[in-house]
């Protein structure tokens, strides 16, 4: 029998694509894996299929003109976006911004990074066999969005924060309604720890899987969560800080190898778990100190940089999230150039993937929290 | 940490030809100009010397610098001919935490420049794109193709500046 079947069954390798029309790919991403049994011997990544040209747009559009469409790149944080396309825009300007306006800013983005997170967390227990989770988080991201609908109108891409300022001030309602969200969430990540973080099958499917070393990573320049659960101690907001980041007091957590090995899927989840809590410290700190001011004052009435470069970055929920522009004093940029964090951790999944199972692809891929809106701009 | 001076001095002193290795400032940014046939000596030394220890690209940007020799066509696109491609290599230090950029042309005729996918595997990446979309060919490149155009584009590359839309894609109409 057993030499029947060892003479009958082809022992070739075989080539299976997931996606582009995947859901646990995350969008339009096409995985070309190169299978040995359910073992991958190798997996490429092809991208493109939301490409949209959004460089070569910036060079036919004026400078405020760009901000709606970097809502466009990583749809799941656009306030972070339009802060980093903002930060390069000033630079070159070299503007003062009022106290008020940096206030409003770090609140912005550190609720967005709230709500990215969510989804990350809450898509990836979906990804793993928990559909649970996905609901209580996105009931719990709709209630951010709900404040940003307050602030500016949009749900999810704002066209917010401007050059020089934000577009309206804050509403009346918004700092009470701020506070009591943030009392509201802190015992719902311990909900949410209890439901998926320590739960045992979830922990099967994650831990000691796609192991991301720390000299692999930054090799390849990964960044935000995806290093940090590598147990790299590396954060913009830390290591290069803009606004006014250096004023509030926060801790940036590491991956510890708790459930299996340092730097495995688990970790990069759990380290998502835990700045969400920095967030809420960072948040609880902005909203007590913002002053009163003007947020329209030093918003220009027109936007001519001089010729020059410059390079902004900032920490993204996913990474770090860079803007270089290169300008010639035209009301149009010359040449802008994103860095998009989800584009830089992907160019890492054919390199920790190798080795693994089919099923793990998923859990790897849903570990890195990719968005192709930015991977393909 | 070293500061840009610091850097410059270091470089010069290691790479000791002076048309190789220039200083030049872009606005509020120091940039260091290298010539395209040694990036990859230079890298490599970055990368390794203990006392830099550049371990990480931040980013590498390919540009059209607009700079050749312009005819405009009837319809109002022009062509270019004659000037320069650049390659901005932004570098970061994550032990010693200091920054650089590096800049580098390549004659728009003749766009070769050598890879540094073998120094920072995060390159990869860039430099594909920056062949697809700007056109410039990384030598030495272990898998040089297009990434975010599709593998038969056949149009040409869309971020250069003279670039103009094709009628028909696969017998689909561009502009629409």
């Amino acid at each position: 029998m057993t030499n029947i079947i060892e003479s009958k069954l082809k022992t070739d390798e075989m080539v299976l694509n997931m996606g582009p029309q995947h859901p646990s790919t995350h969008g339009v991403l096409r995985v070309e894996l190169k299978l040995d049994g359910e073992k991958i011997v190798k997996a490429d990544s092809h991208i493109g299929y939301l490409h949209r040209c959004f460089e070569k747009h910036c060079e036919a559009m004026t400078y405020p003109q760009i901000i709606p469409y970097v809502d466009r790149m990583d749809y799941l944080a656009a306030m972070s976006n339009e802060l980093g396309y903002v930060l390069a825009v000033e630079k070159l300007l070299k503007i003062e911004i009022p106290e008020r306006v940096e206030y409003i800013r770090v609140i912005m983005a550190e609720f967005q990074r709230i709500a990215s997170h969510l989804v990350a967390l809450g898509t990836f227990g979906l990804d793993t066999g928990a559909f649970t989770p996905f609901l209580y988080t996105f009931r719990d991201r709709e209630k951010i969005l709900t404040l940003f609908e307050l602030t500016c109108g949009a749900r999810l891409l704002y066209n917010y924060i401007w050059v020089g300022g934000v577009s309206h001030d804050l509403h009346p309602d918004f700092i009470r309604l701020a506070k009591e969200f943030i009392e509201y969430f802190r015992p719902k990540v311990v909900e949410l720890n209890e439901l998926l973080t320590y739960n045992k099958i979830f922990i099967e499917r994650t831990a000691n899987i796609g192991v991301l070393p720390p000299e692999l990573a930054i090799n390849y320049g990964v960044s935000g969560p995806s290093l940090r659960g590598s147990g790299v101690k590396w954060d913009i907001r830390r290591e290069d800080p803009y606004s006014i980041y250096d004023m509030f007091e926060f801790d940036i957590p590491v991956g510890e190898g708790l459930a299996g090995t340092t730097g495995d899927c688990w970790d990069r989840y759990y380290v998502r778990i835990l700045e969400m809590e920095q967030s809420l410290r960072i948040l609880e700190q902005a909203l007590d100190q913002i002053p009163e001011g003007d947020v329209s004052a030093a918003v220009p009435k027109r936007v001519k940089p001089i010729d020059g470069i410059s390079y902004a970055r900032v920490e993204n929920p996913k990474g770090e999230l860079g803007y270089f522009i290169i300008s010639k004093g035209g009301l149009q940029p010359f040449r802008v150039k994103v860095r998009p964090p989800s584009f830089v951790n992907l160019s890492v999944f054919s390199e920790i993937a190798k080795g693994h199972m089919v099923a793990d692809v998923v859990a790897i891929l849903g570990s890195l929290d990719i968005v192709l809106g930015e991977i393909d701009r | 940490m070293k500061t840009f001076e610091e850097l410059f001095e270091i470089l010069k002193n290691k790479f000791n030809e002076e048309e190789d290795i220039s200083t030049h400032k872009e606005g509020n940014e120091d940039v260091i100009l290298i010539a395209a046939p040694k990036i990859n000596l230079v890298a490599t030394f970055l990368k390794n010397e203990p006392e830099l220890n550049f371990d990480s690209l931040i980013l590498l940007t390919g540009v059209d610098d607009e700079n050749g020799e312009k005819t405009t066509n009837e319809d109002g696109s022009f062509d270019l001919s004659g000037g320069t491609l650049s390659v901005y290599y932004h570098l970061e230090s994550t032990s010693l935490k200091h920054k650089l950029i590096l800049k580098t042309s390549v004659p728009r005729e003749n766009p070769v420049c050598p890879s540094v996918a073998l120094v920072w595997r995060g390159s990869d990446w860039h430099e594909r794109e920056a062949y697809d979309l700007i056109g410039i060919i990384f030598d030495g490149h272990p898998n040089l193709s297009r990434i975010l155009m599709p593998y038969d584009w056949e149009f040409g590359h869309p971020l250069r500046k003279d670039y103009k839309n094709p009628e028909f894609y696969n017998g689909m109409k561009v502009p629409y």
